[in-house]
C-alpha cells in the first residue's frame, strides 16, 4: 500500500464490527475501485480482523483498545508516513454510504479545504436521528457557530475527509475520545477551512450502538470541556506570540 | 475526641505500614509511594502531637481539633489524588502513542516480510 501523488486512502476504524465490516469494505471497493482501504481494528474481541482481511482490506491491528480517537489517529499517522495526500474516514458499522466518497473527495481536491465533512443535514436527504442525538447536535451547532465563525450542520459526523495539511496536524495531536467536534476546533484554531457536503446515513447493518443516555450526558460534558480547553490553549499561545513579537 | 484522634493515629499508622509493605514487595514504585508516606506521616504526627494540632485548629479558625485534622487530611489526600491524576494522564498519552507506534511498526514489518517472501531467493554464493 504505497501512496502516489494526489493519492487517496480510505480508513475505517472498527471495534467489534464482524457483522458489518466485510460488507462495508466490499461496498467501498465497488464505489471507488482501486482506492486502498485500511481497516484499523481497535483490538476487537470478535472476528472483525479476520472479516476485514477476507474482504481484501489492508488491516492495522492495534495491540490494545484505544477508543475511537486513538484508533483514527493511528490511521492518520500511518497514512501520513506512507505519503498519502488525502484520507477519508468512514465508520465500520455500515452507516455511511460509500457512494458519497467520490463527492467528498472531489470537494477535498477542488476546494482546497483542509477538511470536508459528509453531512446528513446540509440538505434534506431522509436521514433520521433520535430525539436525544438531534438535540445534542443542535446544541453543539449553537456552541460551535461563534467559535468556528461559520455554521456547521453536522458536527458529530464521522464521515470526514482531510488533506495532507490536516493529516500532519492530526497525526501529532488528535482528541482521544469523541474526536469529531474537538477536531473541528483544533483545525479552526489553525485557520484551516472546512466544508460540508450532503451525504446519506443508513441504519446500522449489524451490531448495536454503544451510546446510552448516561453516556450521552458524559459525551456532552466531555466534548464541551474539550472545546473550551482547545479555545483557551490557542488563545494563550496567540497572546504569547503577540507578546514575543511586540 | 481522644478516641477519634486515636482512630486517626491507628489509620495513619496502618496506611504507613501498607505503603511500606507494598514498596518492599515492589507493588508500588518508590517514587509513587513518597506522596502517600508523607501524607500518612503528617496525619500520624498531627494526631499524636495534640499541641501542634490545637495550634493548627486555631490557625484555621476551627474550634474542634479532630475536625481540623479531618480538613487537613482531606486537603492532603486531594493533593495526592490530583498528583496521581496528572501521572495517569501522562501515562495514558504515552501508552496510546506507544500502542500506535507498535501497530504501525508491525504493519511495516508485515509488509517487509511479504515482500521478502515474494522476492526470488538470492543465488547461493552471492
Amino acid at each position: 500500500m504505497q501512496a502516489s501523488p494526489g493519492s487517496l486512502l480510505i480508513i475505517v476504524p472498527a471495534f467489534n464490527e464482524e457483522g458489518a465490516i466485510g460488507a462495508v469494505v466490499r461496498s467501498i471497493q465497488q464505489s471507488v475501485p482501486g482506492v486502498p482501504v485500511l481497516v484499523i481494528d481497535d483490538c476487537s474481541a470478535d472476528g472483525t480482523l479476520a472479516r476485514a482481511r477476507e474482504s481484501g482490506a489492508d488491516v492495522l491491528p492495534l495491540p490494545h483498545h484505544l477508543g475511537l480517537g486513538g484508533c483514527v489517529q493511528a490511521g492518520y499517522k500511518l497514512a501520513y508516513e506512507l505519503g498519502y495526500e488525502y484520507v477519508i474516514r468512514l465508520d465500520g458499522d455500515g452507516q455511511h454510504d460509500p457512494q458519497d466518497v467520490p463527492r467528498v473527495f472531489e470537494t477535498l481536491r477542488k476546494s482546497g479545504c483542509e477538511m470536508v465533512i459528509g453531512s446528513r443535514f446540509v440538505t434534506e436527504n431522509g436521514s433520521r436521528t433520535g430525539v436525544a442525538r438531534s438535540l445534542g447536535i443542535r446544541f453543539f451547532r449553537l456552541i460551535l457557530r461563534p467559535i468556528l465563525g461559520k455554521a456547521v450542520h453536522d458536527p458529530t459526523s464521522g464521515f470526514v475527509g482531510v488533506n495532507r495539511r490536516a493529516l500532519e496536524v492530526f497525526s501529532k495531536s488528535f482528541p482521544l475520545e469523541y474526536p469529531e467536534i474537538e477536531a473541528l476546533v483544533v483545525l479552526q484554531r489553525r485557520a484551516f477551512r472546512f466544508e460540508e457536503v450532503p451525504c446519506r446515513m443508513r441504519p446500522r447493518t449489524a451490531g448495536r450502538s454503544s451510546i446510552t443516555a448516561v453516556k450521552s450526558l458524559y459525551y456532552m460534558a466531555h466534548v464541551l470541556l474539550g472545546v473550551f480547553v482547545n479555545v483557551l490553549k490557542y488563545d494563550r499561545r496567540l497572546r504569547r506570540a503577540q507578546r514575543d513579537a511586540g | 475526641m481522644d478516641r477519634l484522634l486515636n482512630v486517626i493515629t491507628g489509620l495513619s499508622a496502618l496506611l504507613l505500614l501498607i505503603v511500606l509493605v507494598s514498596v518492599r514487595r515492589a507493588h508500588i514504585r518508590v517514587e509513587y509511594s513518597v506522596s502517600w508516606l508523607l501524607a500518612a506521616s503528617a496525619m500520624l504526627l498531627l494526631s499524636l502531637d495534640r499541641a501542634a494540632l490545637g495550634a493548627a485548629a486555631v490557625y484555621l479558625g476551627i474550634p474542634d481539633s479532630p475536625m481540623a485534622l479531618f480538613l487537613i487530611a482531606g486537603a492532603v489526600f486531594l493533593i495526592v489524588l490530583y498528583r496521581y491524576s496528572l501521572i495517569i494522564s501522562r501515562l495514558r498519552d504515552d501508552n496510546v502513542a506507544l500502542a500506535q507506534r507498535v501497530a504501525i511498526l508491525e504493519y511495516h514489518l508485515q509488509n517487509l516480510r511479504q515482500q521478502g517472501a515474494a522476492a526470488p531467493p538470492n543465488p547461493p554464493g552471492r
